[in-house]
C-alpha cells in the first residue's frame, strides 16, 4: 500500500515562498496565476493490506506529526 | 542555581548557553543528551539554539519526541522553569507547551544581526529585573522565526499579559521596521499561561558579555536566578 500525504499551509498564514514563486511566474510571463500556495508532499510505502487500519494510524500521524495543526492542513489518499 | 542545557543532534547554541550561564554568571550548568531521562536535579531547563535534526519536517518537529522531553514536560507541569531560544523555541511550540508556531522570515531570508526587545511585562520568572524601559539588545540568526498564533490565541495572548518581548527600534517603538521577520504583534518571545515555560527567537546567551557586543540579554538569565531564589527562600520560611 502507499500513503500519498499532501501538506499545504492554512490560508491564514502568509506564504512569502507561494507569492515569491507566483511573482517569478509572471516574471517568466505566465498570465492569470491568481496564486500559488508552496507545500509538501510525503509518500509512505506500507506493509499490509487494510486500508481502513493504515489510515486511521496515519491520521494520528498527520494530525500530531507529519503536520501542525497550527499552521497547516493535510490531505491523506490510500491505495 | 543548577541549569540543564538540552543537547539535541545539531544543536548548536548549548556551549553559548553553558558558557553565560556558567562562567560569566558563575552557575552550575549541565549539558543533557536528548536520549536521558531525567534532567536531575536541575533548577531550570535551557533548550537551546540550532538546526536540531537538519529542521528537517519542519523546525523542531523531531526533536520535540526525543526521550527527554517527557522529562521537561514533567518538569514543566510540576512548575519547573524552561527557557526556549530559537530553536529551543521551535521545539515548544512543536511540544504543544508554549502556543502558536515559528514559520519562515516573511522576507524568505536568513537574518543575523543585532536587534532590539521591548520587554512588555515585567511580571514573569524571566523578565522581572530588566530594567524597565531599557530596549535589549540581543542578537538574532533565524531563517524560520516569524511567530503565528490564530487571532484567538493572540487575543488570549494579549489578555493574560503572555508576550513578554516585542521586536522595537533602538528608542523602544513597536515598529514595522523593527520587525525583522514578519512576527504577528512583532512578537519575539512569549510564555504560557502558568508562567513557568518561555520561549524567543533572540539569543540572550549571546549577548551576556560586553565582548559579544552587548550585555543585555544577562538580565533574562539573572531573572531567572531570582526568581529560583525567590522560590527557595519562599520554601525555606
Amino acid at each position: 500500500m502507499k500513503a500519498k500525504i499532501v501538506i499545504t499551509p492554512k490560508k491564514a498564514v502568509v506564504d512569502p515562498q507561494g507569492k515569491t514563486v507566483r511573482n517569478a511566474l509572471e516574471q517568466m510571463g505566465h498570465q492569470g496565476i491568481k496564486a500559488v500556495h508552496v507545500g509538501k508532499y510525503l509518500e509512505i510505502e506500507l506493509d499490509g493490506t487494510d486500508k481502513e487500519t493504515a489510515r486511521k494510524a496515519l491520521d494520528e500521524a498527520c494530525h500530531k506529526f507529519l503536520s501542525n495543526p497550527v499552521i497547516e492542513d493535510y490531505k491523506l489518499e490510500i491505495e | 542555581m543548577n541549569f540543564a542545557v538540552l543537547q539535541f543532534p545539531a544543536s548548536n547554541c548549548d556551549q553559548d548557553a553553558i558558557h553565560a550561564l556558567r562562567d560569566v554568571l558563575g552557575h552550575p550548568a549541565r549539558y543533557v543528551w536528548h536520549k536521558e531521562t531525567s534532567l536531575g536535579d536541575a533548577d531550570a531547563v535551557i533548550v537551546p539554539g540550532g538546526f536540531s535534526y537538519g529542521d528537517y519536517l519542519r523546525c523542531g518537529a523531531i526533536a520535540r519526541f526525543s526521550p527527554v522531553m517527557q522529562a521537561v514536560k514533567h518538569f514543566a507541569d510540576n512548575g519547573g522553569l524552561v527557557l526556549g531560544i530559537c530553536n529551543g523555541f521551535q521545539v515548544l511550540t512543536e511540544a504543544g507547551l508554549l502556543p502558536g508556531a515559528l514559520v519562515r522570515n516573511r522576507d524568505l531570508q536568513f537574518h543575523c544581526e543585532h536587534i532590539f526587545l521591548k520587554t512588555v511585562t515585567p511580571d514573569s520568572p524571566f523578565t522581572n529585573k530588566i530594567p524597565a524601559g531599557k530596549p535589549l539588545k540581543v542578537p538574532i540568526a533565524h531563517g524560520e522565526g516569524c511567530y503565528f498564533a490564530d487571532e484567538s490565541t493572540l487575543v488570549a495572548l494579549k489578555a493574560n499579559n503572555q508576550i513578554l518581548w516585542q521586536y522595537c527600534s533602538a528608542t523602544g517603538d513597536v515598529t514595522e521596521s523593527a520587525n525583522p521577520n514578519g512576527s504577528l504583534l512583532n512578537i519575539a518571545g512569549i510564555c504560557n499561561q502558568r508562567r513557568n515555560v518561555a520561549g524567543l527567537m533572540p539569543h540572550p546567551e549571546r549577548a551576556s558579555e560586553p565582548l559579544l557586543g552587548s550585555d543585555d540579554g544577562r538580565w533574562i538569565f539573572e531573572s531567572m536566578i531570582a526568581a529560583l531564589q525567590n522560590r527557595t527562600v519562599a520554601k525555606a520560611a
